[in-house]
């Protein structure tokens, strides 16, 4: 079974993002990129499956500029087989993203495609249900958990007020949650080995995707800041404090 | 113009975070209809139509919208959209699940997580785990969006008298199925919905120490969430995390216990009315928020912290 593992490049998450003083945008020269957390989540997931033998090939698709090969390699050092770029500029937006994958898709005829949730730059989290739509598939969002049962996979899923399992038919699309896994250090020798698996490049007008941004980020500014208040001494202080000036136990 | 909400609820009754989408909804327009889809929904499609605001109530009452399966729900929502320029649903874990699915069979891209809204076509919404609000507009023919609960006031849950109406056929999901849920359970209230918040991040040191917040929770009738870094950790279950990536809450008092502050968390309850924080560092980001900030060991402040209730 081959499986799609779709990779982002981010700023890392231990960068604090800030707004540029002209409102356009945010500051990201000289920003520190990593893959997306979400992403390296949903590698290992892959890998993971290869490792014990339920997956035959993992391969680790990136849309973007050309410097997301980057991330690619870091994919391809977690474990995945091979990689491919599809090359696109500008502001990529999630339906841009998800229809280039679906022609990735379309090509590489994948039994899973995994994802992170969302990307912890835009904070989108609609990447995999788009591209589930666009394949006709079943989706499972979310997912703390992953087995794969002859063509179908059982997905545990992360939902509100406790958990949800899933039974979906392949090809399916699963996103990963935060405890599906913990993943590996890419070792220095795996780095290296890296370096020589193969890497395809293409672009979206290759694909046929209309990449036009379908919105307008007009402006970015910083969140309203909240004052910082007082220090109290003791918790005898704090009690009182709630309970007669905040009133609020 | 006419706008859409997907209501979330268990059949039953509403969910309360479909009142806060109906807040964002009224903003957008006047004209706000509200579709509930699932399997024996009457009692949903009732408590709906007596919200405060709604037209008109659509019912696709059907085994097939049983447990909201995304691909099910969003091909009748794709339909249904047709007639209306706005869809809308609040951004929880069915919200997030669902709405994409539709933004993406309209070729529509969808606009997540709206914390205002400034015309029918232009919103703003946190970015970068909060760091930044972003001022968006969409260029599509329907706008698709989900909602911050907590940006947004719940509209009365009564005062309305809306019409029912039945809809669609159903569009059954041949990709997935339902197996099994497993409902975290508990008599304290919903962290989204509670007046107060008692959460412990690393600082609590491992599972058996939140035993301390459950038991000042139940004196003050308070959820309990936690960090990122504790339920990294393993002290506790994912659906406890309050932050961008986790649950997003206001209540009335959020008490940080042993929580550092990353940036990740903040932007999960800095919108709380009152925000008391105890930590041991003086020099924890959490006291940048804080408006009662104590810094003191936890194990000894907590202990005197339930006897002084």
């Amino acid at each position: 079974m081959k499986v799609l593992v779709a990779v982002k490049r981010v700023v890392d998450y231990n960068v604090k993002v800030r707004a540029k003083a002209d409102g356009s945008d945010v500051e990201l020269n000289n920003v520190k990129m990593s893959i997306n957390p979400f992403c390296e989540i949903a590698v290992e997931e892959a890998v993971r499956l290869k490792e014990k033998g339920v997956a035959t090939e993992v391969i680790a698709v990136s849309v973007g500029a050309t410097q997301s090969q980057e991330q690619i390699r870091t994919a391809l050092a977690l474990g995945a087989d091979r990689g491919i770029l599809v090359e696109a500029d500008g502001r990529l937006e999630p339906l841009a993203i998800a229809k280039c994958l679906k022609a990735i898709v379309d090509k590489e005829q994948p039994q899973l495609v995994l994802l992170g949730k969302q990307a912890i730059d835009g904070d989108n989290n609609q990447t995999g249900q788009m591209l589930a739509a666009l394949m006709g598939a079943g989706q499972a969002t979310f997912a703390s958990e992953l087995v794969i049962e002859g063509d179908s996979a059982k997905v545990t899923r992360e939902v509100d007020g406790g958990l949800q399992t899933l039974a979906l038919t392949l090809p399916a699309v699963v996103t990963t949650d935060l405890r599906l896994n913990e993943p590996r250090y890419a070792s220095l020798p795996n780095i290296m080995k890296a370096k020589k698996k193969p890497l395809d490049v293409t672009n979206a007008a290759e694909l046929g995707v209309d990449v036009a941004p379908r919105t307008e980020q007009l402006s970015v500014e910083p969140p309203a800041e909240r004052a910082a208040g007082i220090k109290v001494a003791d918790v005898g202080e704090l009690l009182d404090k709630l309970k007669n000036e905040a009133k609020v136990i | 113009m006419s706008v859409l909400i997907l209501a979330e609820h268990d059949n039953a009754t509403l969910n309360a975070a479909t009142l806060n989408a109906v807040t964002a909804a009224l903003q957008i327009d006047s004209s706000v209809d509200i579709l509930v889809a699932g399997n024996g929904c009457q009692g949903a499609a009732d408590s709906a139509a007596q919200v405060a605001g709604i037209g008109k109530v659509l019912v696709a009452d059907n085994a097939a919208y049983d447990h909201a399966l995304a691909e099910a729900v969003a091909p009748l929502v794709a339909e249904l959209a047709a007639n209306y320029s706005h869809v809308i649903a609040s951004a929880t874990t069915t919200g997030k699940n669902v709405l994409p699915r539709v933004g993406a069979l309209l070729d529509v891209q969808p606009i997540s997580d709206i914390s205002a809204v400034i015309d029918a076509s232009t919103f703003k919404r946190p970015v970068y785990a909060g760091n930044v609000i972003a001022t968006v507009k969409s260029n599509d023919a329907i706008k698709v969006l989900t909602v911050r609960g907590t940006a947004f006031d719940a509209a009365p849950a009564t005062g309305g008298s809306a019409a029912v109406e039945a809809v669609g056929a159903a569009h059954a999901s041949a990709t997935s199925s339902f197996v099994g849920e497993e409902v975290a359970k508990s008599d304290r209230p919903d962290l989204t919905a509670a007046g107060i918040v008692v959460s412990g991040g690393r600082g609590m040191g491992n599972g058996e120490n939140f035993e301390m917040l459950y038991s000042i929770a139940d004196k003050l009738g308070a959820a309990v969430g936690a960090s990122r870094a504790a339920v990294d950790a393993g002290f506790v279950p994912n659906d406890m995390q309050v932050g961008q990536t986790g649950k997003i809450v206001a209540p009335d008092l959020y008490i940080a216990v042993g929580i550092s502050g990353a940036i990740q968390h903040l932007a999960g309850m800095k919108d709380s009315k009152v925000i008391a924080a105890i930590n041991k560092d003086e020099e924890a980001p959490i006291f940048s928020v804080a408006d009662y900030g104590l810094v003191a060991d936890l194990f000894q402040a907590l202990p005197e912290f339930e006897s002084g209730l």
